[in-house]
């Protein structure tokens, strides 16, 4: 079975600094896969150069057999891959139906596409809040505002950018729930997080990156009976 | 009384078509943070384009219906081939390159048209007079200028706060980056916008045509008052234009109006006259820097900027 995504050592610069030195990860179709690391080791670039958001310079970015390096973030988005950012950034003006509807799509052609119906059922405390502004959220709903603006364009890889960071435990919970719950639904998803113990129990797959390149991968057993890996480059 | 109402309606007259030419400035600015000083060119071109198709159709209305299009073609045809390059630059670029637009097209007009200004001629009905109220004739022209902008300020709030594309405007205008990054072609996204600010630009300069006359460099005062619209309103609000736009409108007016005759009343005529016209000039300057100094970012900015 073919790759859904992979990345094929590629280099990415800000400006005249390079962050990532020959990043290499694959992601196969309904696999969880984790990208982990310290604190500046170039998860986020990893993901913003996947999305074309800071191109990578060198390498390959392969997409469904397609190469996808050098094409604008729109163009990787209509492709299937739909971004849960750092940060969340939703849309502070506008509603939260409007955030879920305003770049909805099925472009793909999804036999059971993701609707407002649908994500409200994934998260039903949005739709109490249905009619407020995006910023009107505490962190957590917002989370879930993200995740559910994401899936609304149905893409065929969900990437998840510190989705939990700054969240209280039971709302961690909540979103590690739903992740479950796509992950049975066969969806790929790639997670950039720091909750070793949440990951090994959802994902197949982890990369750990230290320093813009990965320097171990394996599964979940094989990372749990890894505690120096854990202590060295997660600081566990 | 029925003075003071008759200078608020000419206020609001001013603030509409102030509105129009704002509407395009603001969303231009908020969405691409572009500063386009070419925007009073494409008001300038609006008139200029309803006075040559009014005269070759015979009809203001016809003239009129034509002149929006062509509006919006010339503005997206700047768009594409000038402007898009300027979205990565600086404000200081921007300002140079859009400032070297207004001259070529001052020049264009000059060569297309003539140094000499057009009129635009309004059908007869129009040059008449209605009662607004009871004992107050009101110029039907004025009256329908005041129509036109309300009518195209409730259109842009169905188009911005109702429909799919104006949630994209809006949160354009809040994130770009992340609009982009759901898939969304914010660089077509943008030549839409603009095309739409062009025609209510053209809009706003075809309106006023018969009114003041249509002469090269007409749009350049206008310009800098929506400037100060955009700056009062808050960038990339058109809540925050609308208001701004009529609040200078109105402001401007009845300073113009009234204030001489304020003045008048504890200070010798000589010196009234002297400093109501120096005054009604800034009026709407103090009223900006009063803004900017309890709101630096507007009444009503765009959150997330």
């Amino acid at each position: 079975m073919t790759d859904l995504l992979t990345v094929d050592a590629i280099d990415t610069f800000y400006g005249r600094s390079q962050v990532l030195f020959g990043m290499s990860l694959a992601i196969k179709a309904g696999e969880v896969v984790t990208l982990m690391g310290r604190n500046g080791m170039g998860k986020t670039t990893t993901i913003r150069s996947i999305m074309g958001l800071t191109p990578a310079a060198r390498g390959h970015i392969r997409f469904r057999d397609a190469e996808i390096r050098g094409l604008p973030s729109y163009r990787v988005a209509k492709v299937g891959v739909g971004l849960v950012p750092e940060g969340r950034q939703i849309f502070p003006n506008l509603s939260v139906k409007e955030n879920l509807i305003a770049t909805a799509s099925n472009r793909n052609g999804s036999a059971q596409p993701w609707t407002y119906e649908r994500v409200i059922e994934l998260f039903p405390r949005l739709a109490e809040r249905a009619g407020n502004m995006g910023s009107q959220l505490s962190g957590g709903e917002q989370q879930m505002l993200a995740v559910g603006r994401a899936l609304m364009t149905n893409p065929h890889l969900l990437i998840l950018d510190e989705a939990t960071e700054g969240l209280a435990p039971l709302i961690r919970l909540e979103i590690w729930h739903c992740l479950e719950r796509l992950k049975q639904a066969g969806q790929s998803i790639l997670v950039v997080d720091k909750n070793v113990d949440a990951l090994t129990k959802l994902a197949n797959r982890h990369y750990v990156i230290e320093k813009g390149r990965v320097v171990w991968q394996g599964n979940s057993a094989e990372l749990q009976a890894a505690p120096d890996i854990q202590h060295r480059y997660l600081g566990i | 009384m029925l003075l003071i109402f008759e200078q608020f309606l000419n206020g609001l007259q001013i603030g509409l078509l102030l509105f129009l030419l704002a509407a395009g400035l603001t969303l231009v600015f908020g969405i691409m943070d572009m500063v386009n000083l070419a925007h009073g060119s494409l008001y300038m071109m609006g008139a200029y384009f309803a006075a040559v198709f009014t005269e070759w159709t015979g009809s203001f209305f016809l003239g009129a219906a034509l002149a929006l299009p062509a509006g919006a073609l010339l503005g997206i045809a700047v768009e594409v081939i000038a402007l898009r390059t300027l979205y990565t630059r600086d404000h200081l670029d921007q300002v140079l390159a859009t400032f070297g637009l207004i001259l070529f097209f001052n020049e264009l007009a000059r060569l297309m048209f003539g140094a000499g200004g057009m009129t635009i001629q309004t059908p007869d009905w129009l040059q008449g007079q209605i009662m607004v109220l009871p004992g107050l004739p009101y110029p039907s022209y004025r009256f329908l200028i005041i129509l036109v902008g309300l009518l195209c300020a409730a259109f842009l709030y169905v188009l911005v706060q109702r429909t799919r594309l104006g949630m994209l405007i809006r949160a354009g205008a809040s994130n770009r980056e992340m609009v982009g990054a759901l898939g969304v072609n914010i660089k077509q996204l943008f030549t839409l916008v603009f095309g739409l600010g062009s025609a209510l630009a053209a809009l706003a300069g075809l309106m006023a045509g018969p009114v003041t006359t249509v002469q090269i460099g007409m749009g350049d005062n206008i310009l800098i008052l929506a400037l100060v619209v955009i700056v009062i309103g808050g960038i990339g609000s058109l809540p925050g234009a609308f208001i701004a736009a009529l609040a200078i409108g109105i402001i401007d007016t009845m300073g113009r109006a009234f204030l001489p005759n304020i003045l008048g009343s504890f200070l010798s005529p000589s010196e009234a006259s002297t400093l109501a016209t120096a005054l009604s000039s800034m009026l709407i300057y103090i009223l900006m820097a009063a803004v900017l100094v309890l709101r630096p970012a507007g009444l009503f900015p765009a959150p997330g900027r």
